[in-house]
């Protein structure tokens, strides 16, 4: 950290960096690093009044001055370290990622119908830096400009494959605040059918730390696809991720998002039906507490006739935590017969713990169906006596409440390793004495 | 078992229990009756520890401890049990996970292991014959789209999966058809021991044609006004509740 670096703008800081990292790591991507520090340069930060963050305190981010994750190698990382976060199942392929930089030697490379592994060793180059806008989204711009590497998933035409693909990202800040790049590619080709996991760890928590991701979606012709993210940083770390998913015909794309880490989280995710016959789930489960932030930020751009999207966002927030949902549905002219659900439920364990949720639906079709709901609200108090009055204690009781109100996320998420992970950590979070079973 | 002694309580500031006292020994059932705002479910929802109800006098001894001192765990880990006169849907956990969370609990707490799934399922399906309930009852969430009767059963059937001490019945023929009503007897009948002990809480007598008690009190304006056998129910149903107002309307 420099003296020099302190005093400038986070605008600034960040396009002095990218100088320094272009000269020294100059070579890879170039089309796209330059479009992204080029989009940067003339957008900078979002600020404080813009509508799109305006619930979202960006300045401990922008105020901080972390070290740039470079391609370079981060030493004394063992398997050993690694292993507790290998979620998705002993048959799982794992793609293990440090700081945004693929390693291959704590990774569980196996035979598969799959094409997994670097961007650097494959051939992205029709799909990677084709989604979303830049011009539009600074921290998307900003990965653009500065990641080395990332994930390559391919899963070929009519295959379907059976084992899962786990993307294992973990920041690495023990020594100084870092921030990372994480870049993941995943393609499904015509009617085949898979399970991407994607996880997010820190390794330290004591440092902040800074993870700004950037992941592409693109769903083929009767394709079907689960990717599934599990976010479990430090109270310290800071994530904002864009994830894009791009629909062909008759494809199926379902995603669940699960946070319970992380100090500022901010997700974008979304979705563009860009044919008929689509069909998306949106599911998120989000449990902090203390002074965390989590915002879900979704759009799902129906541009065609006939397709299907269903989201069901749940948090649980306790202490001081800050919860967002901002649901935006876009209906085209042309996508007529459209089905568009919401639903927004929250449970606040604190006084002090805060909900906002805005839903947004624009709908130039005339044909179509759409709805959305918010509620935010209390356990409820008989069914805590109910429990009781068989012998329940208190905080078991309120856990299993608590546990009955998102199991219908976790119940999406087809992965039982994944899932008892899940249910592990919320009997964690909730400081249960007892353990959860779904059935 | 249970000895209520000079029993006052209040809920929103309104006295609802004026000095009732009553004397329960093990296997006696005893039934409550009483006209409507009589202070029965508070009587119910009391013992249970329902916190909304603050005790402003009295004491209630149950086997030698002062249960008012109890939280609503600890009083359904030491055998007592309260069948709801309404019981709450939750939707999410299945009544079979419930229970054997429930029935783990009070089992550590008498110093027993807890049941593994096979065994637990094996006593379940025992049990699930007493109130005839079928197998998707106990997979669906508790009480989640039960139907009046089922969820009444599905009390009973806690009940006989938990196997209480003290059973507190609040209006649980309420709502029943006569089918119903007979399954719901029979599996409370089912559970009479000389070491269990019921409180039948009831608005009408005709739950008591099936559930015979030994003794018949009669709650009115807080307090227990009069006491008998079976045929206190009877005459009860006959003449209803006014005369017991008109007597007690004299006794003031």
């Amino acid at each position: 950290m420099t003296q020099v670096a302190l005093q400038t703008e986070p605008k600034d800081f960040y396009l002095h960096e990218h100088g320094i990292f272009s000269a020294l790591y100059g070579s890879t991507f170039p089309e796209i690093r330059e479009a992204g520090i080029n989009a940067f340069r003339t957008t900078g930060f979002p600020g404080v009044k813009h509508e799109e963050w305006k619930y979202f305190n960006l300045s401990p981010i922008l105020q901080a001055r972390f070290a740039i994750a470079t391609p370079a190698v981060v030493p004394g990382i063992t398997r050993e370290m690694v292993s507790r976060y290998k979620v998705a199942g002993r048959d799982a392929l794992v793609l293990v990622f440090v700081n945004g930089i693929f390693r291959k030697d704590l990774s569980d490379m196996k035979e598969s119908r799959v094409v997994a592994g670097s961007l650097l060793n494959h051939d992205g180059r029709k799909y990677l830096g084709t989604a979303g806008d830049l011009n539009n989204e600074p921290f998307h711009a900003l990965n653009n400009a500065f990641f080395s590497d990332g994930a390559f998933i391919t899963i070929p035409a009519n295959e379907n494959v059976e084992m899962p693909v786990h993307i294992l990202h973990l920041n690495d800040s023990r020594s100084q605040g870092t921030v990372s790049f994480p870049r993941n590619l995943v393609v499904a080709e015509k009617n085949s059918q898979a399970q991407v996991i994607a996880t997010y760890h820190s390794l330290n928590d004591s440092e902040h730390s800074f993870c700004n991701s950037v992941t592409e979606i693109f769903v083929h012709e009767n394709a079907s696809l689960e990717f599934d993210i599990k976010q479990n940083e430090s109270v310290k770390a800071f994530h904002i991720g864009h994830v894009y998913a791009s629909q062909q015909k008759n494809s199926t794309f379902n995603i669940c998002t699960v946070t319970v880490g992380g100090g500022l989280v901010r997700n974008n995710l979304a979705i563009t039906h860009a044919d008929t016959g689509c069909t998306s789930h949106l599911n998120g489960l989000t449990l902090v507490g203390g002074r965390q932030v989590v915002d879900h930020h979704t759009v799902v751009d129906h541009a065609k006739p006939n397709c299907y999207s269903n989201q069901l966002y749940k948090s649980i927030l306790d202490g001081h935590s800050h919860g967002v949902f901002n649901g935006k549905i876009l209906v085209r002219k042309d996508a007529q017969k459209t089905n568009a659900y919401q639903s927004n439920k929250t449970v606040l364990l604190s006084d002090d713990a805060v909900m906002n949720t805005k839903p947004q639906l624009e709908i130039f079709a005339d044909d179509v169906k759409c709805s959305h709901g918010a509620t935010t609200g209390q356990l409820d108090e008989d069914a805590l006596f109910y429990f009781r009055a068989r012998g329940i204690g208190e905080q078991d009781a309120k856990a299993l409440l608590n546990f009955a109100f998102a199991s219908d996320v976790i119940e999406k998420i087809n992965n039982d390793s994944l899932k008892s992970n899940v249910l592990h950590l919320l009997s964690e979070k909730l400081h249960a004495q007892i353990e959860f079973d779904l059935d | 078992m249970l000895k209520i002694e000079n029993l006052h309580a209040k809920v929103d500031d309104k006295n609802i229990l004026n000095g009732l006292s009553l004397s329960v020994k093990p296997g006696e059932i005893h039934a409550i009756m009483g006209p409507n705002g009589s202070g029965k479910s508070t009587l119910a929802s009391v013992l249970a520890g329902r916190e909304q109800y603050e005790v402003t006098a009295g004491e209630v001894v149950y086997n030698g401890k002062n249960l008012l001192e109890m939280s609503p765990e600890e009083r359904a880990r030491e055998g007592v049990f309260l069948a709801f006169q309404y019981p709450i849907e939750i939707p999410g956990v299945s009544n079979a996970n419930f229970l054997k969370t429930a029935l783990n609990e009070v089992r550590k707490h008498k110093g027993m292991p807890s049941l593994d799934s096979k065994e637990f399922l094996k006593l379940m399906k025992e049990k699930m014959a007493l109130v005839e309930m079928d197998k998707t009852m106990t997979q669906r969430s508790v009480n989640e789209g039960f139907s009046g009767g089922e969820k009444k059963r599905n009390e009973i059937f806690q009940m006989a999966m938990l196997e209480p001490k003290l059973c507190i019945l609040d209006e649980t023929d309420s709502g029943l058809d006569i089918d119903a009503l007979r399954i719901v007897a029979n599996g409370v009948n089912g559970l009479r021991s000389s070491d269990r002990s019921f409180v039948v809480i009831t608005h009408y007598q005709r739950l008591l044609d099936h559930i015979v008690p030994d003794f018949v009190h009669v709650l009115y304006k807080g307090r227990i006004v009069k006491s008998g056998t079976k045929d206190l129910a009877l005459e009860l149903e006959e003449k209803g509740y006014d005369w017991i107002r008109e007597e007690q309307m004299i006794n003031d």
